[in-house]
């Protein structure tokens, strides 16, 4: 019995510690299975530009930081209920996600793209370069019409949660056959098996796979931005941390100005994508 | 807490349920048929048959579920053999190989409770039956199987419980079932301690009618 008390004290007190040892610590949440974004080596340490750029940030911030996994489909109520303080997923600001957290100013761009296998017959789909869902010009309203028929019957695989998910169930493309899986890994396999006809995500991500695995995807149709896609990617924070939301807008406007973001940004993405 | 959104949630819950009924009643049938299968091969004397019975319940019973998910649904996916065969047609949708790789799960705990309930059969009973002159055969089906079916019967229950929740890995290979649905409101509204109350409300309203569905057999058939 004795044994048993001592243990359970001395379990509470390093309890106490590590959890008031961590009290002035900024957590960042990231997802670790997003390439190039945020992801993990073969040791299981998290890489990526996120990583890379949370480290700088939290340098011109000047406190300490610890970078916390975590699902993409818990990450908004995992730092609502404080599992961490900060989001660097490669989450991208939109009014559905403002409604419940806040976001800093953008950090980078993601451009996002449907992708498919090489001798899908979506390869030759043509329409402009990319467009924009902010403005619905008659360019954009044509291009959304032959991917509509483009579209029609192909079974479309995407990440749950994501803007590229809103997407494709917000009609702007009819009703297609859309499903969604937990990490884009998992699209990615199933693109490859055949499962998926066609793919939507981050352009980054299919072709950061293509290189890495040396399956023949490719990129088809136009770059997607505004509207769903939302105003490029930036810092989720929790509404009433506005210190941290202010902290955060300052540290980007150095590491912009300094030119870190586009240096790490070209590093891990080959082009510059920051904002 | 959003009382609200945990109203508007449940419609759309009880819909999924739906698809989890489905993949659960599908693969209980399948599963039992597999499971007398394996129980009368693992009684069986010849070492040949009763070691591959038992090495079908060590496997599947030996490994998690989700495990045997990933290896039927991604696993099987990245070989080309079978992508070009026709067993792709089934391996292809994610709702088959859910019900693959329930059914076959729930085969091997089957397999093991029939074969527990064969061996407490008490041997005076076949016996008996000997000493009638009542063929083997008859004596297999009328005695032996009736019994190890009545004998197995809470245990079975369990086993049934078991798979209800364990369809919830449906929702992990893009199905939408009771949890997959659940896990698809929350990415909407970030509210997730409100849905799970609502879907784990509904698990355990299903648990409750086969409990008490099994209570009802057991009182009948007791002897």
């Amino acid at each position: 019995m004795n044994i048993i008390k001592k243990f359970s004290l001395g379990l509470l007190i390093s309890l106490f510690l590590t959890i008031s040892a961590n009290a002035d610590k900024i957590r960042i949440g990231t997802e670790g299975a997003y390439p190039p974004w945020n992801s993990k080596d073969a040791s299981g340490k998290l890489i990526g530009f996120e990583v890379e750029l949370a480290w700088t940030l939290c340098r011109y911030i000047r406190q300490q930081c610890e970078i916390v996994e975590q699902d993409w489909d818990g990450m908004i109520p995992a730092l609502i209920m404080r599992k961490f303080d900060a989001i660097m997923a490669g989450m991208s600001i939109t009014a559905e996600r403002q409604k419940a957290i806040s976001f800093s100013q953008g950090y980078a761009d993601e451009v996002a793209s449907l992708a498919v296998m090489k001798g899908s017959d979506l390869e030759g789909i043509s329409t402009s370069e990319g467009i924009n869902l902010t403005k619905k010009t008659g360019a954009v309203k044509k291009d959304l019409k032959t991917l509509t028929s483009a579209l029609a019957g192909k079974t479309v695989c995407t990440q749950t949660a994501t803007i590229h998910q809103n997407f494709l169930e917000s009609g702007d493309v009819g009703k297609i056959k859309v499903r969604t899986y937990k990490t884009q890994d998992e699209v990615n396999l199933d693109l490859a098996s055949g499962r998926c006809d066609v793919a939507l995500a981050a352009a980054v991500a299919f072709t950061d796979y293509a290189e890495k695995s040396g399956k023949p995807v490719v990129l088809v149709g136009p770059t997607f931005s505004g509207g769903a896609f939302g105003n490029g990617v930036g810092v989720g924070i929790r509404k009433d941390d506005t210190e941290l939301l202010k902290a955060f807008n300052k540290a980007i406007d150095k590491a912009r100005k300094n030119g870190d973001i586009s240096r790490i940004a070209t590093k891990w993405f080959g082009f510059d994508a920051s904002m | 807490m959003d009382f609200d959104l945990m109203i508007s949630s449940f419609p759309k819950l009880l819909n999924a349920t739906l698809i989890t009924l489905k993949l659960l009643s599908v693969s209980l049938i399948v599963g039992l048929i597999l499971g007398i299968l394996f129980s009368i091969m693992r009684i069986n004397k010849n070492p040949i048959i009763n070691k591959f019975a038992y090495g079908y319940s060590y496997f599947f019973r030996g490994t998690p579920l989700l495990v045997q998910i990933f290896i039927i649904y991604f696993g099987l996916g990245q070989l080309e053999f079978i992508r070009s065969s026709f067993l792709w047609i089934f391996l292809k949708e994610p709702y088959w190989c859910a019900i693959i790789a329930f059914s076959l799960n729930t085969g091997a705990y089957t397999s093991e409770i029939l074969r527990s309930a064969f061996e407490t059969i008490k041997p005076g009973l076949i016996e008996a039956g000997k000493s009638l002159g009542i063929q083997s055969k008859i004596i297999f089906f009328k005695i032996q199987i009736p019994i190890a079916i009545r004998q197995s019967l809470p245990a079975y229950g369990n086993e049934i419980i078991l798979m209800l929740k364990g369809t919830s890995l449906a929702s992990t290979v893009t199905l939408m079932d009771l949890t997959g649905v659940a896990k698809y409101i929350i990415s909407t509204t970030f509210k997730p301690i409100e849905v799970f109350i609502v879907a784990g409300g509904i698990y355990l309203f299903l648990t409750f009618l086969i409990h008490n569905f099994i209570k009802f057999l057991e009182k009948k058939y007791s002897f």
